[in-house]
């Protein structure tokens, strides 16, 4: 069966097929929250609806704000500023799942490169200067290799500050781990 | 006549589309420059230089401007739904544009109704949304490196970011991330897996592995994935069969950062100029019937210069 597939054209429509994949949930304390938050975003216009949590995470009458999950970055810079941040940010279809915790750390000579999931910041040991960004696939990845690149690891502008979506985030987790590792 | 697609990190640059020029370190469209950095225009580049040698026309490029806000890319992709069907491309390379389920299934349904199915080849953010859609078997050839293989194998990864552990890349378990990738349906026709060593495989297994030139500092420069994507769409265009493309762009690619004498702090435009000179190499090796005979055979390549 497999054999004769190799020859049937996939014929793609323009369905809603896989469409809770790109979304993520926004898991707040209480309700009043969810509302402040609601508020926020609508404001800033974002495409995002109210609704009750799946079972995974449920804890009770609450309500869930369902967001663009690889806009994360930038939707959590907003919540931030309004002082009403989540306590989770989960995908749609996983609730369970949890951010990338794992770092790999190469020396490289006199450079040292920090991978976090897809993302990776290269340093000048000697200098503390940021000579690298590597990995991604999202828009901000080259505006943030653009931003950070040639600057020192202590005043480059964070990925947090600067970034949008969920590799502007790994890429902070990786920029994080750096400045641990060079201990600033 | 091959299309390339994507966004440069610069706010506000317009909607572009045209042929694509090169300029030591500038990419030209439409009376617009783009420096070559990473991304898109480092992919561009390496398209042009391998077309240089190759005798291929540049592409033709869609690119605009996008820091990963979204907007730009939402408003390419309602210009590609309009426009597209009424282009002739044999060969699209997506590349740099943010995920979004809906704008890819509607994208992918204009080009799967173009007269002539083109080859599409998919990289960084469109490849994101191709898994996300499930619509990965539509693609003829993906370019992840280990870490992005990782979220292809793991049917429940939404993005990189949120990759099971137990899944996590290692080097050793690229070819059982390969295969896991296949059984979910998550990996294109052809995948060409980047990383200390570089794997063509299919859905029946792994074609070709290629180690040699081994540059430890490629893995840091940014954009080399970028260049290896160019690269092997710039074969494919001339008619050769993707998975000897794929191959060859790989030592291409090799060869190309190899000559570059590289460190972490190379950026990849050093590498762009020796393109030419990598290709040359390895086809005057083929003509010999060395090295790449070894590849097709399903073993490790051995570059001249090893």
């Amino acid at each position: 069966m497999a054999f004769f597939d190799v020859f049937k054209r996939t014929h793609a429509e323009p369905s809603a097929e896989g469409a809770a994949f790109d979304r993520g949930l926004l898991v707040f304390e209480n309700t009043s929250e969810v509302i402040r938050a609601e508020r926020v975003l609508k404001a800033k216009g974002w495409e995002i609806r109210v609704m009750g949590p799946p079972p995974e995470i449920r804890s009770g009458c609450d309500l869930v704000i369902e967001i663009p999950l690889i806009e994360e970055l930038n939707i959590l810079r907003s919540l931030q500023e309004a002082g009403v941040l989540p306590k989770e940010v989960v995908p749609v279809t996983s609730p369970l799942l949890k951010p990338v915790d794992l770092f790999k750390v190469k020396e490289l000579g006199r450079y040292l490169m920090v991978r976090a999931a897809n993302m990776k910041l290269t340093v000048d040991k000697e200098t503390l200067t940021i000579v690298n960004v590597s990995g991604g696939g999202c828009p901000d990845v080259p505006y943030l290799a653009q931003e950070m690149v040639g600057r020192g690891l202590a005043d480059a502008p964070s990925p947090r500050e600067i970034g949008h979506t969920l590799c502007g985030y790994a890429l902070q987790l990786a920029y994080e781990e750096m400045r641990k590792q060079c201990t600033l | 006549m091959h299309a390339v697609v994507g966004t440069v990190p610069i706010k506000d640059f317009p909607l572009v589309a045209g042929e694509a020029s090169l300029h030591d370190d500038i990419i030209c469209i439409q009376g617009e420059r783009i420096t070559i950095n990473r991304g898109t225009p480092a992919l561009m580049a390496a398209t042009i230089k391998a077309g240089e040698f190759l005798g291929q026309p540049a592409p033709h490029g869609y690119l605009v401007g996008d820091i990963g806000l979204g907007d730009g890319s939402r408003h390419l992709c309602e210009y590609l739904i309009e426009h597209l069907g009424e282009s002739d491309f044999h060969m699209i390379t997506l590349h740099y544009i943010l995920p979004n389920v809906e704008y890819h299934n509607r994208l992918l349904f204009v080009m799967e109704e173009m007269p002539e199915r083109p080859i599409l080849i998919a990289d960084a953010g469109s490849m994101y949304a191709a898994k996300m859609s499930g619509k990965a078997t539509a693609y003829d050839l993906f370019t992840p490196d280990t870490g992005e293989l990782a979220f292809l194998a793991d049917e429940e990864a939404p993005h990189p970011f949120y990759t099971r552990g137990f899944i996590l890349h290692e080097e050793n378990r690229v070819p059982e991330l390969i295969a896991r990738s296949y059984a979910h349906k998550n990996a294109s026709r052809n995948l060409l897996v980047k990383g200390e060593r570089d794997y063509v495989a299919n859905q029946n297994g792994i074609l070709a592995t290629i180690d040699h030139p081994m540059e430890e500092a490629m893995e840091a420069i940014g954009g080399t994935g970028d260049t290896l994507t160019g690269i092997v769409s710039a074969l494919i265009s001339t008619g050769m069969e993707i998975s000897e493309a794929a191959a060859i762009a790989a030592r291409a690619n090799r060869l190309a950062g190899h000559y570059a004498k590289p460190t972490a702090a190379t950026q990849v435009i050093e590498i762009v100029s020796h393109i030419p000179q990598a290709l040359e190499d390895i086809f005057c090796e083929k003509n010999r019937g060395e090295g790449w005979q070894r590849t097709s055979q399903r073993r490790s390549a051995t570059s001249p210069l090893k």
